[in-house]
């Protein structure tokens, strides 16, 4: 079995090394993130599967991140993140990539997709939960919500009760979906310590 | 004559080998599969988004609903996330009851998977065998949480009480003679480490015989040799963890290569196949199961010599003693402060994983420091692994896609979330 992974600091030299000024390190609780740019997102990602002394083989998570109600106070930066979470079986390391998806109207970032292969279900999700599009993903489909669903249901101003609500219409003989009657409630609402 | 092209088959998602909503839309040349693309869904809850909304211990029981089969294991990875973030302590206690019920749940997972994978492939009565010793093992979820399937049993900073001295017993009824009785209650007179000893001594013969019923069975093996086969590349490319991973010949567990909890004080081995086929995957998870109780034997022991506490006394996530709380003014604005606003996380992000019986169970935690979770995200490693069904069935006929959907290992609660 392999020895327990090296320090991140380490690791963060060897990440300079690669990229110098394209990418930003960050250490927090013995795991390390990598910022990196729209524009070099992809070819960072190929990098890191492909450099014999980065070797990360798997991705193991991609998720999208909606940042519009982030924090007390209004947030500046761009809206949306893809973060993964990247896996190097022969190094026992592990990364977190992250990389802010340049245009809040219409979310846009390249597909991972041809560097893992794992990517293809993790991107459709984003898609389908945040609406951010991956280009060059094939294969870019809803994935969780319902057919014909409306919207991307983990978007901060998606309401939790939804919009829609589905009953069967026995005159028309088929279900059919009807603006909420739910109203949203919240029991204790989201509070900062003073 | 019109010629036949490749026609399209709906399987699912009211089909007994579908384990639960799976729909997939199969496309044939004759018997054989060209293409298989899962439609996923029916299950989406929207736990994530919940999530968001609710206060961060709120979040707990909702981890027992993802992958229902193995809901301990679910909870330990929200509560690993949650004490790194607020950087509390556990005491060793808790650490080991933590890990002797993650291997009751690995023991529970896999025997519910070898009873179902055979019931689709043809072995009828191997679900009524795993069933036997699932009530046995759900009876130690009872004994500590009071559930038999949602236990909500670890907290952030231990486990939610200590484990209890006596076992629950059988009682006389219409169908429960005093013969039959005393047989029922024989290994229950003890504590509960009494019983899952017991339990430890008599389950690898109960092993034996399952692997009698299965192992050099001509069908079963006709059935699973290579069936589904996916070589160590491919399955590391695929996302693939856990019994997965290993049955193709990585050798990757997170139990050993990145210890959680008190794994690296215990002495286990880890199973890997050579074929990554179907019955490889099936012998790495028979063989998980004896090394579980070996776990098991290995906790017992230690936990019948070590007594002490088994929650942290960390104010910010623990409640206070109820003795505190009834008697001191401070104990008192604490637990109500707990039980309204709840606690206040610090800001930042983390991601932890552990072993899950079916692979890397991840739980990536994002907060601004609120009393809710800014962002709740989910890995399950059933999600990875339906990924590849497609590249899995191509090229196989159509009663293997029962056999591959059946290795998989899948739960729709964790993949649809």
């Amino acid at each position: 079995m392999k020895s327990t992974s090296p320090a991140p600091e380490m690791f963060a030299q060897t990440l300079q090394r690669h990229f110098g000024k394209r990418v930003s390190t960050h250490v927090s609780l013995g795991q390390t993130r990598i910022d990196v740019d729209a524009n070099d997102y992809l070819d960072v990602m190929q990098r890191l599967r492909d450099e014999p002394d980065l070797c990360f083989e798997q991705l193991i998570d991609l998720c999208g991140i909606d940042h519009s109600a982030y924090g007390k106070t209004l947030w500046t930066g761009r809206r949306f993140a893809v973060v993964s979470q990247l896996l190097s079986i022969s190094k026992n390391r592990r990364a977190r990539i992250r990389c802010f998806v340049p245009d809040d109207i219409f979310p846009s970032i390249p597909s991972i997709r041809p560097v893992w292969n794992s990517a293809d279900w993790f991107e459709r999700e984003a898609f389908d939960l945040f609406g951010i599009v991956f280009t060059g993903h094939g294969n870019l489909r809803r994935l969780l919500t319902d057919y014909g669903f409306d919207g991307h249901p983990l978007r901060k101003d998606f309401p939790v009760s939804g919009k829609v609500e589905a009953r069967y219409d026995a005159g028309r003989g088929r279900v059919v979906n009807e603006p909420t009657t739910a109203k949203a409630r919240e029991i204790m609402p989201r509070r900062f310590p003073e | 004559m019109p010629e036949f092209r490749n026609y399209f088959l709906n399987f699912g998602p009211q089909h007994p080998a579908a384990h639960g909503v799976l729909r997939m839309v199969l496309e044939l040349d004759g018997e054989v599969v060209v293409g298989a693309d899962p439609h996923i869904g029916m299950l989406h809850r929207g736990t994530e988004k919940l999530a968001e909304h609710k206060k961060w211990m709120q979040n707990l029981p909702y981890m027992d609903r993802l992958d229902y089969v193995s809901a301990m294991c679910n909870e330990h990875a929200y509560c690993l996330a949650l004490e790194k973030l607020l950087g509390i302590d556990v005491p060793i206690r808790a650490r080991y009851i933590r890990v002797l019920f993650d291997e009751i749940t690995r023991i529970l997972n896999h025997l519910l998977w070898v009873g179902s994978h055979g019931l689709d492939v043809g072995a009828m009565s191997m679900i009524l065998y795993a069933f036997r010793e699932r009530e046995d093992l759900l009876d130690c979820y009872e004994a500590v949480s009071g559930t038999r399937v949602h236990a909500a049993y670890y907290r952030p900073g231990g486990v939610l009480r200590d484990l209890p001295d006596t076992m629950p017993k059988y009682t006389e009824s219409k169908w429960k003679n005093a013969e039959k009785l005393k047989r029922l209650n024989e290994a229950r007179d003890g504590s509960l480490l009494d019983f899952i000893d017991d339990f430890a001594q008599r389950f690898p013969k109960r092993l034996d015989e399952y692997e009698t019923l299965l192992t050099d069975n001509r069908i079963w093996k006709q059935r699973l040799v290579n069936v589904g086969v996916v070589t160590s590349e491919r399955a590391i490319a695929l996302g693939f963890s856990g019994p997965m991973l290993r049955a193709s010949g990585v050798e990757w567990d997170l139990r050993k290569t990145q210890p959680y909890e008190v794994y690296d004080r215990l002495d286990f081995g880890i199973p890997v196949g050579t074929a990554g086929d179907c019955y490889d995957r099936y012998l790495v998870r028979m063989e998980e199961m004896r090394q579980s109780t070996r776990i098991l034997r290995q906790c017992v022991d230690w936990l019948r010599a070590n007594p002490g506490p088994v929650v942290t006394d960390d104010c910010r996530a623990a409640a206070p003693p109820r003795a505190e709380m009834k008697s001191t003014l401070e104990g008192m604005i604490r637990h109500f402060k707990l039980f309204s606003e709840g606690f206040f996380v610090p800001e930042g992000e983390v991601y932890s994983a552990i072993e899950h019986p079916k692979g890397e169970f991840g739980v990536y935690v994002v907060s601004d420091g609120a009393n809710k979770p800014y962002r709740l995200k989910i890995r399950s490693p059933g999600f990875a692994h339906l990924a590849a069904i497609g590249e899995m069935t191509q090229g196989h006929m159509i009663a293997d896609v029962v056999t591959i959907v059946g290795t998989l290992d899948i739960v729709f609660g964790e993949i649809d979330r």
